[in-house]
């Protein structure tokens, strides 16, 4: 062997060891939902013949779309010590809006979106301005607007109960697929691009004298992701019609790309920008973040915008899904879903540690054990109690690892 | 001695019928420790307030490198290379050095942050001080020691060419090998051409580094004296008496 080896593999120990030691630390990140996610398929799978099929998996996604969407909001709201309740509604209200727009009014789809959105961050303001400036605990801010978006809900659903949407796009988002030719064009762009950026990091690292990643330990996340991606992809480009002559289904649902993107640009803006590091910051000492001078009530109000923001997009994805808004629209389960979900993904609810992967990660082990279960045979009821003893799991060891940390 | 690189003139501040300061003279020389001792309640932290911008004075003078100066803000002391360290630290847990060391002042190209530029400078920086203990400038500060975090903090306030760095007790929660340590960095800070000043109870810790003290009574400046001047006795009868036989107090030189 020769030394330049032996360095490596001395390298890869303590690669090892410092990941070891970070989670000893209690800084496990999105492993218990990645080990939970992996267990979960091989538990289903072995009980149901249905659970691993291309039609179940296309199925699941687009169940867990807008719940992951709106994890997705609720991560910046989170990583600040706060919550939002009212997320849920947020999307129903947001929805409600889109589809009037497009039902009653005739409004073009691109620009009702815009507008359920803008609603939404408006809505997001008014929520983080009454927690941010006048402080009042977001718990109590947002289980107020829990309950007066519902009404306002109900008031825009009117006496129909529910508003129909018939606009192609907006159903298209859960109800359509990519080709399957297009969904391959569309995992390779991906794949290469994050390759490129992955590789560029590592260079740049290198060329500054800085220690980077091991380029061994790379290589094999970045084979293992996008391996498991491409047979994700594979998987969805098998026809899952049970009548192909009359209908096909076949290649990546339209939802999957919108959820991608909004995960790029918010990986983005957490990690690589000065708002998302102050984000961080506050939630992890705001006076801390405010003798550094940053203005810690912008970054809260802030981070309530984009979280409303989001649902309102979840609202759409709900709009797509059930064809229509109804009163019930984002209720329900929806916001504890969706709380479970970034929890579960390993987002604290004490602020300063989570991303936004953990919103996917946490939102599938909540879909996979809502549609495992279904598929099963369980009562909604056993399901509720699962998932929200999975929630509590999740819960618990954010704060005992917390624990453990601070020691 | 050479001309101070700041000096407070005739400092005065009130809260409301709380006399705080009156008419406090101070000076702060490059390359030297001060360490600005006092009861609790003698206007320590008011003073340094009034530096660092946070408080502005009722009324007396700031002269910056003999130069008359307007400090209205912790951005105008900033701006003048007046750093504070807090006597608990204002570090983020949660944040790795580099981003601590960076926090509210990252450096960015565009709107994307400068990670390598950043990282580079943290390692420079603490090189210079020659900071050995951190292993890793990217975990995160949840794991460090109290020196180490106090260590941090420090860096961070010299990281921006800073001329004054006012340490708030920076060993008062230590164990004794740690505040050797980050007495020793202290020691170095004003070996490597800054003022530092250093309010700290610790006499021995005075004693050990300082170049100068002085000594606050009850809002006025007793003394203000070379170490090697006194001896510790007499540090603390100015400290709880204003005056010390043999020492010249600061009144009475005018």
């Amino acid at each position: 062997m020769s030394s330049s080896e032996m360095t490596e593999t001395a390298m890869l120990k303590g690669a090892m060891h410092d990941y070891w030691s970070r989670i000893k630390a209690g800084d496990i990140g999105s492993l218990p939902a990645v080990l939970g996610l992996i267990v979960l398929c091989i538990v289903f799978g072995s009980m149901s013949s249905v659970f691993l099929t291309p039609g179940n998996f296309a199925n699941l996604l687009t169940q867990a779309a807008a719940v992951i969407v709106i994890a997705m909001g609720l991560v910046f709201v989170l990583l600040l010590g706060e919550i939002d309740l009212s997320a849920g509604y947020t999307a129903g209200v947001t929805g409600a809006v889109l589809v009037i727009l497009i039902t009653n009014h005739n409004v073009p789809w691109y620009l009702a979106l815009i507008a359920a959105i803008f609603v939404g961050v408006v809505l997001g303001f008014g929520l983080g301005s009454l927690v941010a400036r006048l402080g009042i605990p977001s718990f109590v801010v947002t289980l107020a607007a829990f309950l007066a978006f519902q009404g306002i809900l109900l008031l825009l659903a009117g006496e129909g109960g529910t508003i129909r949407v018939e606009d192609k796009t907006i159903l298209a988002v859960e109800n359509s697929n990519l080709t399957p030719t297009l969904s391959w064009i569309f995992f390779i762009g991906v794949s290469v691009i994050y390759v490129l950026v992955g590789l560029n990091r590592i260079n740049s690292r290198r060329k500054a004298g800085l220690k980077s990643e091991l380029i061994n330990l790379w290589v094999l996340k970045t084979v293992g992701l996008l391996g498991v991606t491409g047979l994700a992809v594979f998987a969805l480009n098998v026809e899952r019609s049970n009548n192909p002559d009359l209908v096909s289904l076949k290649g990546i649902p339209y939802v999957v790309p919108v959820i991608l993107l909004i995960l790029v640009i918010g990986t983005f803006v957490l990690s690589r920008t000065a708002f998302g590091r102050h984000i961080y910051a506050v939630g992890g000492n705001a006076e801390a973040a405010r003798r550094a001078g940053i203005n810690v009530k912008r970054i809260r109000v802030t981070a309530f915008m984009i979280c409303s923001g989001l649902s309102a997009i979840a609202g759409m994805i709900f709009a797509s899904r059930q064809n229509s808004v109804s009163p019930t629209t984002g209720g329900s389960s929806t916001l504890l879903y969706a709380v479970g979900a970034a929890v579960i993904g390993g987002t604290s609810l004490f602020g300063g540690k989570g991303k936004m992967r953990d919103a996917i990660l946490g939102g599938l082990v909540v879909a996979v054990i809502d549609n495992g279960m279904g598929l099963l045979g369980y009562a909604a009821g056993i399901k509720f109690i699962v998932t929200g003893l999975v929630l509590l799991i999740s819960a618990g060891v954010d704060a005992v690892s917390r624990k453990g940390a601070s020691v | 001695m050479s001309t101070p690189i700041l000096s407070l003139r005739g400092v005065n501040k009130s809260f409301g019928p709380v006399h705080v300061l009156r008419d406090v003279d101070f000076d702060v020389h490059a390359g030297k420790v001060t360490a600005l001792v006092g009861d609790n309640g003698a206007g320590k932290s008011t003073l340094i307030k009034c530096i660092a911008g946070i408080y502005t004075p009722d009324h007396g003078d700031f002269l910056f490198e003999g130069n008359k100066v307007e400090i209205n803000g912790p951005r105008d002391a900033t701006s003048l290379g007046i750093e504070i360290v807090y006597q608990d630290l204002a570090l983020c847990d949660n944040l790795d050095i580099v981003h601590n060391m960076f926090l509210g002042r990252e450096k960015k190209r565009g709107s994307v942050l400068d990670e390598i530029a950043m990282e580079s400078l943290a390692r420079k920086t603490l090189d210079g001080l020659s900071v050995r203990t951190v292993k890793s400038i990217r975990q995160t500060v949840a794991s460090l020691s109290g020196g180490q975090r106090q260590t941090v903090a420090i860096a961070r306030a010299v990281l921006w060419n800073s001329k004054i760095v006012i340490l708030d007790e920076p060993t008062a929660a230590l164990g004794v090998a740690q505040t050797e340590q980050v007495l020793n960095l202290v020691r170095r800070l004003a070996d490597n051409g800054l003022a530092v000043v250093l309010i700290s109870h610790n006499l021995n810790d005075v004693f050990e580094v300082a170049d100068n003290i002085a000594a606050l009574y009850l809002g006025q400046m007793a003394a203000q004296v070379d170490k090697n001047e006194v001896i510790p006795r007499q540090v603390i009868e100015l400290i709880t008496t204003g005056k010390s036989a043999g020492v010249e107090s600061a009144g009475a030189k005018k």
